[in-house]
């Protein structure tokens, strides 16, 4: 039997799925205004209107899940729904009489309606131990943990400005820069099964992808197979991908890091990567109990002594990184002063101190 | 009906709370399907365990080398029935718009040939069609395929895109993100589906520069929007704005908040009349005057004011091209490689999409085996790789001019020939 071609069709057109006042008035909409918390209101130069309201989903859905969100889109919307890149779920409607039914709708199917504006959004995660290959943590899990913890923060605006929260199951950070992320960082060199080694990596690959420069060929056993100089690695798990046998997950050595301030908007200030502030944390599955902790005493920091519109860096950049550490009660460790490349940029040449 | 669940009890701990459960999800699913039974097992076995039991492997569809993430169970003789785990990554629309019928057929296809479980999206943008045998793969992505969605990048190929909500619902968008997403990417399906660049190379878009998309941080090419001529006022909405916020918000919230100080107060009479002066009136005397040629588009002011204040008319992206994330030399953010381009007749997009293909084939040519674009371009230095894609340097490159000496200025009067040259001929 002749097996079947791809249609090769690549992007599909959004045309297609796009709510008609929408379409009619595609890039000619004039201004927005937020009537209540997940609610965006949108008026074209045409003088058209459209509401839109936004909710909180958990991302990995089942099909009931997703069935319950289009029957909600048929019954009390329009029957158009977009996503967006926290995964929120958005129902677009013409009539404003339809948005109250339709929060309710989906308040009561357990879908919190919020994340616009300046509340804390869903958070951005990876895969974690539920597909990833190379997890050192879950992610479904901790986001479910914190956003259950973080819940009024989502339906309210409360905030300064808007807060975007990631994790990362391990340091390529699949999550994303954001105002406040959680990423793991192992603190243990890989632990090496040089009987696989030699049948299941390819050697020359493995030795480029570290950083440092710590991974040599070696003869062990008798086996072809790697040697790190554990006095160069930093425990990054670059190797760990392309040589599965250089296992450098870890129940316990496993620990999860918190960076604050990333932010990718040009708005005030250049976008800005985000910094590493506390490390060391258990890797406590099922809710993590020491990660949300430290992330809400950070954030409830923010809340309280930013001023509006200054999102995590802006605030940081106006009191200063010392009087941050001190305001969330985190120790400031060696490990915090960069000595990677290009660190020096990093490193205050000038006498602006705050006493 | 399924086998008997296994126990789950810190999964378990999981569906309490506000907040949507994925547990509460794939118990669902666990009801009528041993696949899943034992996909929940096995994650309780992470949970315990504090280790993830996932292996890559080689499973693709017919005609194409990537977009299929193999997942193989490393503890698959205690969960057999999810022994193969395997996601479809689909692209989606720009955007992410979709409408419930064709949401309701993907879940269709998905329950016939796959586990039940979906993602709205990675962190790539796709779609991901999480949990499927080898035995199924080609015939849900033929499903999938038919509906007129397509497979995903992985591995080191042009991965999958993604674009704001832009033109379709938003004042800021400053292009047609949907029409260069598509142009764009559409383009490139072959590097998308055969692997075949030296590593992955991501195209993000975005309508203005609050860069919804992280664009500047995770793309190889990051398309901005923005504009070159005088911002837009609207007086009623000003009014209105300031009516409702009064003057120290508009003082401390906008005004002090321009990163370049180019927002003043001032009387309605003492306005410039320079043509390169926006200006707006909040009250009967007064007004804000903005000297666009020293506002660097950030977007703060009209954030706050929106519709108040609103971008030009004279519209199109600014380019930058070499961000990623840590591995291997580190976070870079992406570098200005274009200032401005515009992006309104179809030759405009064309050129977009001409210049993505230059930037592919150079990188495919000289960038070294898991290397980056922002890696390549750190390693060559910019100036050889703009070179390389024929773009000509611009003082809008750089934050600052070079802060050492060590570099050959042989050229120095032959390049500055060469540059009045270039204007005298503009």
């Amino acid at each position: 039997m002749a097996m079947r071609q791809p249609i090769e069709s690549g992007v599909p057109d959004n045309k297609q799925w796009l709510h008609p006042v929408m379409l009619k008035n595609y890039g000619n909409w004039k201004y927005h205004d937020r009537p209540r918390p997940g609610v965006l209101h949108h008026v074209a130069h045409s003088g058209d209107q459209i509401w839109t309201v936004r909710a909180g989903t958990q991302r990995q859905m089942d099909l009931f899940t997703i069935r319950k969100l289009c029957d909600i889109a048929d019954q009390f919307a329009d029957g158009y729904v977009r996503f967006t890149i926290r995964s929120n779920i958005e129902f677009m409607v013409k009539d404003e009489t339809r948005v109250a039914a339709l929060i309710t709708a989906l308040t009561a199917a357990g879908f919190p309606v919020g994340g616009t504006g300046n509340s804390v959004s869903s958070i951005a995660h990876t895969q974690g131990w539920l597909h990833c290959d190379i997890p050192g943590t879950d992610a479904s899990g901790a986001v479910k943990a914190l956003m259950d913890d973080l819940y009024e923060e989502f339906i309210k605006e409360d905030m300064p400005n808007r807060v975007h929260l990631s994790t990362s199951c391990c340091e390529i950070n699949c999550g994303g820069q954001a105002d406040i992320a959680v990423i793991v960082q192992h603190t243990k060199p890989p632990k090496i099964n040089h009987d696989l080694v030699a049948n299941a990596c390819e050697r020359p690959t493995v030795v480029a992808r570290c950083p440092v420069a710590a991974i040599r060929p070696a003869l062990v056993n008798g086996k072809p197979s790697l040697e790190i100089d554990e006095k160069k690695c930093m425990c990054c798990g670059a190797c760990y991908p392309p040589c599965p046998p250089m296992q450098i997950n870890d129940p316990e050595h496993t620990k999860l890091a918190i960076w604050v301030g990333g932010k990718n908007s040009n708005a005030r200030g250049k976008p800005t990567f985000m910094k590493m502030v506390a490390s060391g944390l258990p890797n406590n599955a099922p809710r993590w109990p020491e990660v949300s902790a430290l992330v809400k005493k950070i954030l409830y920091t923010y809340k309280a002594d930013a001023r509006p519109w200054e999102r995590m860096s802006d605030w940081i950049e106006r009191i200063g990184w010392p009087r941050f550490f001190e305001k969330c009660e985190l120790p400031f460790t060696k490990y915090l002063i960069d000595d990677w490349r290009g660190s020096r940029a990093n490193l205050n040449a000038s006498t602006h101190i705050r006493f | 009906m399924a086998k008997k669940p296994h126990d789950t009890p810190m999964l378990d701990q999981l569906e309490s709370g506000p907040w949507p459960s994925f547990v509460t999800g794939l118990k669902r699913l666990a009801d009528k399907s041993d696949y899943m039974v034992d996909l929940m097992g096995q994650l309780e076995h992470s949970y315990k365990t504090r280790k993830g039991y996932w292996k890559g492997g080689t499973v693709g569809v017919f005609g194409y080398g990537g977009g299929v993430i193999p997942r193989f169970s490393e503890v698959a003789s205690m969960f057999p029935d999810s022994s193969e785990f395997h996601t479809l990554r689909i692209q989606p629309a720009p955007g992410m718009h979709y409408d419930t019928n064709i949401l309701r057929k993907l879940c269709d296809a998905w329950e016939e040939h796959g586990s039940g479980l979906i993602a709205f999206h990675g962190q790539s943008g796709d779609i991901m069609f999480q949990g499927v045998s080898s035995a199924k793969v080609q015939d849900a992505f033929d499903a999938i395929n038919e509906l007129g969605f397509d497979l995903g990048g992985a591995g080191p190929a042009v991965r999958t895109s993604m674009s704001c909500v832009g033109a379709a619902r938003c004042e800021q968008s400053c292009y047609d993100e949907a029409k260069a997403h598509r142009d764009v990417l559409n383009t490139f399906t072959d590097d998308i589906h055969r692997p075949a660049l030296p590593y992955k190379f991501k195209f993000k878009f975005s309508g203005c520069a609050n860069d919804c998309m992280n664009s500047i941080q995770r793309a190889d090419m990051a398309v901005i929007g923005t504009w070159r001529d005088n911002m837009r006022t609207d007086e009623g909405l000003a009014r209105k704005w300031f009516a409702k916020h009064g003057m120290n918000e508009l003082v401390n919230d906008v005004i002090a908040r321009c990163p370049t100080k180019a927002i003043m107060l001032k009387e309605t009479k003492d306005v410039s009349k320079d043509g390169k002066i926006s200006s707006v009136a909040i009250n009967d005397t007064q007004s804000l005057e903005i000297d666009n040629p020293n506002c660097v588009r950030c977007m703060h002011c009209i954030n706050v004011m929106t519709g108040a204040l609103a971008h030009g008319k004279d519209t199109g992206a600014t380019i930058l091209m070499g961000g990623k994330r840590t591995l291997k030399i580190g976070d870079l953010m992406g570098t200005v490689v274009v200032p401005f381009m515009p992006l309104k007749s179809d030759e405009d997009y064309e050129a977009l999409v001409e210049l993505g293909r230059k930037v592919i084939d150079f990188f495919a040519e000289n960038a070294l085996e898991h290397e980056r674009t922002g890696e390549m371009i750190e390693r060559i230095g910019l100036v050889n790789f703009l070179e390389g894609i024929g773009q000509e340097i611009d003082a809008n490159m750089v934050s600052a001019p070079r802060t050492n000496p060590y570099v050959r200025t042989d050229g120095w009067d032959d390049e500055v020939a060469r540059i009045n040259a270039k204007k005298a001929a503009d």
